[in-house]
């Protein structure tokens, strides 16, 4: 789990965040919130109080209308996840094909439950609504990434791989 | 029929990403022709002749809904896209911005043209976020090259364009939530009147367009409106892309000519290759989740006993009784291994979870039907509750400020109408109902409730 203390986007960041401002008209910075969110997301690993109060100060709006907006869409993480969310698609096309299996696959084998966070920090369990890859199922998104056509040993590969990326880092 | 693809013609060139191979094949030939041979209204005139309907769900035709944006006022016009993308069963818009995403800008030039718009804005869900690269690579590219950006190919017209993620809500589909989205607020939708296209985007007239909608206007300016309706059946000009998913053996994005006979869709190898490991069809879902699951004996043919077609007519045909709709094209295949009590509950659940909770009808509602088919689901179900689960969608159609509330409660109520015999069965047969699935409504053999 990251530390969400000294919260502050690098340089690089903030240059990107006035580019983005600048794709609203005068006065309307708020509609960059989202876009924003997205980039604190992937730079803090969630998005805690201080997160959501540092991005009202850039946009230079009431705290309230950020944590409106973090609460209301589930993308956003507003406790603390761990390095790898892995976000398995559980509506029905998916469901039709077998997701629940692929629900009760990974939670044997991380032994956690779906909302729940390894021990160590590695992997989060979301189960999440339809992710537009209903023919491409079972399916999971993990960052950007969509895995799809998941079978057992498909998650086993993937889960190694996560871990072997992570020993790197 | 013929097999005329509009859109998806060049998708698997791998050189269609990127602006070079694009235009070689073709592209950006229509923002050439609308913005240096023809008028804005004419732009409309053609779109209006194209018989266009819009490919987000509900099938509005383009060109009229263009004509109504409001230019009595010097506000700004806004174009938004609609690249939500989030009703189950959809994933035909990701295929177009993954593949081939010029032709979404291509797309976005020339109807912003039409409209008077100098900004456009794609929406696309949070989630397709390494397709929202893609889509601004393009993006880039066509600045680069003079198509976006101050005086368009030299002309008087200047255009922006950007992407905009969404955050992970179903009703930012909804076209009011997505403008509310795009305002940096929650997804509420708002109460129509004013209509966006009077009063949108920050209270300045705009229209709002699916992906795919877009998408068919270069075709329509390059060939001419007639041309395109000649395509397609009747009212069901053009073609549509289908995406196909369930227990079928070839799930995918198919782009078809309205008018294929749905048994065609279904089992010719062409599209879906028929059921998968030879089962048989119980069940259909043709337009995404929230349109009426149709019955084996109403999927091939219509109540009336012609053959029933991939048209938004003929799906349509026999109302909500024996009938269903196009929709969004979100094609949900059901063997005879599905159980139609936890589909439903599942649905329902999803509706739960995404209703944005400003209506009672929907909020309280869509809680109640999860919880009623979570019982009956679950062997704990009472013969009552079917009724209650009618009593309760009944309440929530038509109530609501946003077509959200209707979109759940249709397949409860469809569920219910063709499928009781089922939910009684899991009332009766509670322990049995926990074991196995209703099947065909003959007694099958215990069979696992998910099938891998
Ligand atoms: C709950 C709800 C969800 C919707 N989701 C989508 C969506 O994901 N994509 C889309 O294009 N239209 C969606 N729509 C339809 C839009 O409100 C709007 O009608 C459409 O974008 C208009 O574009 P079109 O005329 O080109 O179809 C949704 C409507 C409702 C009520
Ligand atoms: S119908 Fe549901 S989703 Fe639509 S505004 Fe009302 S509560 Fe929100
Ligand atoms: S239902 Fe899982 S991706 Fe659509």
């Amino acid at each position: 789990m990251i530390e969400t203390k000294n919260i502050t986007f690098s340089p690089e960041r903030l240059a990107q965040v006035q580019t983005l401002i600048k794709r609203y008209p005068e006065g309307k910075q708020k509609s960059a919130i989202l876009p924003i969110l997205h980039l604190a997301q992937k730079d803090f690993g969630w998005i805690s109080v201080e997160v959501m109060d540092y991005v009202a100060g850039l946009l230079d709006i009431q705290h309230i209308e950020v944590y409106e907006v973090a609460t209301f869409y589930t993308m956003f993480h507003v406790h603390p996840v761990g390095k790898n969310v892995l976000e398995v698609c559980r509506t029905g096309p998916c469901m039709l094909v077998g997701s629940d299996n692929i629900v009760k696959y990974l939670e044997q084998k991380l032994n956690i439950q779906d909302g729940e966070t390894t021990p160590d920090g590695m992997f989060t369990i979301k189960t999440v609504e339809c992710l537009g890859a209903c023919g491409y199922a079972p399916m999971m998104q993990v960052g950007e990434k969509y895995h799809e056509f998941l079978t057992e040993e498909k998650i086993d590969q993937l889960l190694e791989a996560f871990r072997q990326n992570a020993t790197q880092l | 029929m013929s097999r005329l693809k509009i859109l998806t013609e060049h998708i698997n060139k791998p050189e269609i990403t990127g602006i070079e191979g694009y235009i070689k094949n073709g592209g950006y030939r229509s923002v050439e022709k609308a913005l240096k041979k023809m008028q804005p209204d004419e732009v409309t005139e053609e779109v209006k002749k194209s018989g266009l309907r819009g490919r987000g769900g509900a099938g509005f035709p383009t060109g009229m809904k263009w004509s109504f944006i409001f230019k009595g006022s010097d506000k700004p016009r806004y174009l938004l896209c609609n690249a939500d993308e989030s009703e189950p069963g959809t994933f035909k818009d990701r295929l177009l911005m993954e593949k081939i995403p010029h032709l979404l800008v291509e797309g976005m030039i020339v109807s912003s043209f039409a409209l008077g718009v100098r900004t456009a804005y794609i929406y696309i869900r949070g989630e397709y976020m390494y397709i929202m690269h893609i889509l601004q690579q393009a993006i880039d590219e066509a600045y680069a090259k003079g198509y976006l950006g101050e005086n368009v190919l030299g002309s008087s017209y200047s255009l922006d364009l950007h992407v905009h993620p969404g955050g992970g809500a179903y009703i930012c589909g909804e076209e009011t939530a997505l403008i509310e989205s795009l305002e940096g607020k929650r997804g509420n939708p708002r109460i129509k009147p004013p209509f966006p296209a009077v009063e949108g985007l920050w209270g300045c007239p705009t229209i709002v367009n699916n992906v795919e909608t877009i998408c068919k206007v270069p075709f329509i300016i390059n060939e001419g409106g007639e041309a395109y309706a000649k395509i397609g059946i009747g009212a069901s000009t053009g073609t549509k892309l289908i995406s196909a998913c369930g227990n079928i053996n070839k799930p995918g994005v198919y782009e078809i000519e309205l008018g294929v006979p749905v048994e065609e869709f279904i089992y010719s190898d062409e599209y879906c290759g028929g059921i998968k490991g030879g089962k048989q069809l119980k069940a259909l879902v043709p337009g995404g989740s929230s349109v009426p699951i149709l019955p084996q004996r109403l999927i091939t043919t219509t109540a009336k006993g012609e053959p029933r077609l991939m048209s938004y007519e003929s799906l349509a045909d026999g109302g909500f009784a024996t009938g269903s709709m196009l929709g969004s094209g979100g094609f949900i295949v059901f063997d005879e291994d599905q159980c139609v009590v936890r589909n439903t509950w599942n649905f329902s659940r999803f509706y739960h979870h995404e209703s944005c909770g400003q209506c009672s009808p929907c909020r309280e509602g869509t809680g109640w039907m999860e919880k009623i088919l979570h019982r009956l689901e679950h062997g704990h179900g009472r013969m009552e509750d079917i009724d209650l689960l009618w009593d309760v969608q009944r309440k929530i159609e038509g109530n609501t400020i946003c077509p959200f509330g209707d979109a759940a409660a249709w397949p409860v109520a469809a569920a219910i109408r063709h499928f009781r015999d089922e939910f009684e069965w899991h009332v009766l047969q509670p322990q049995e109902a926990t074991r196995r699935n209703y099947g065909m409504g003959r007694s099958a053999e215990p069979i696992e409730q998910v099938t891998v």
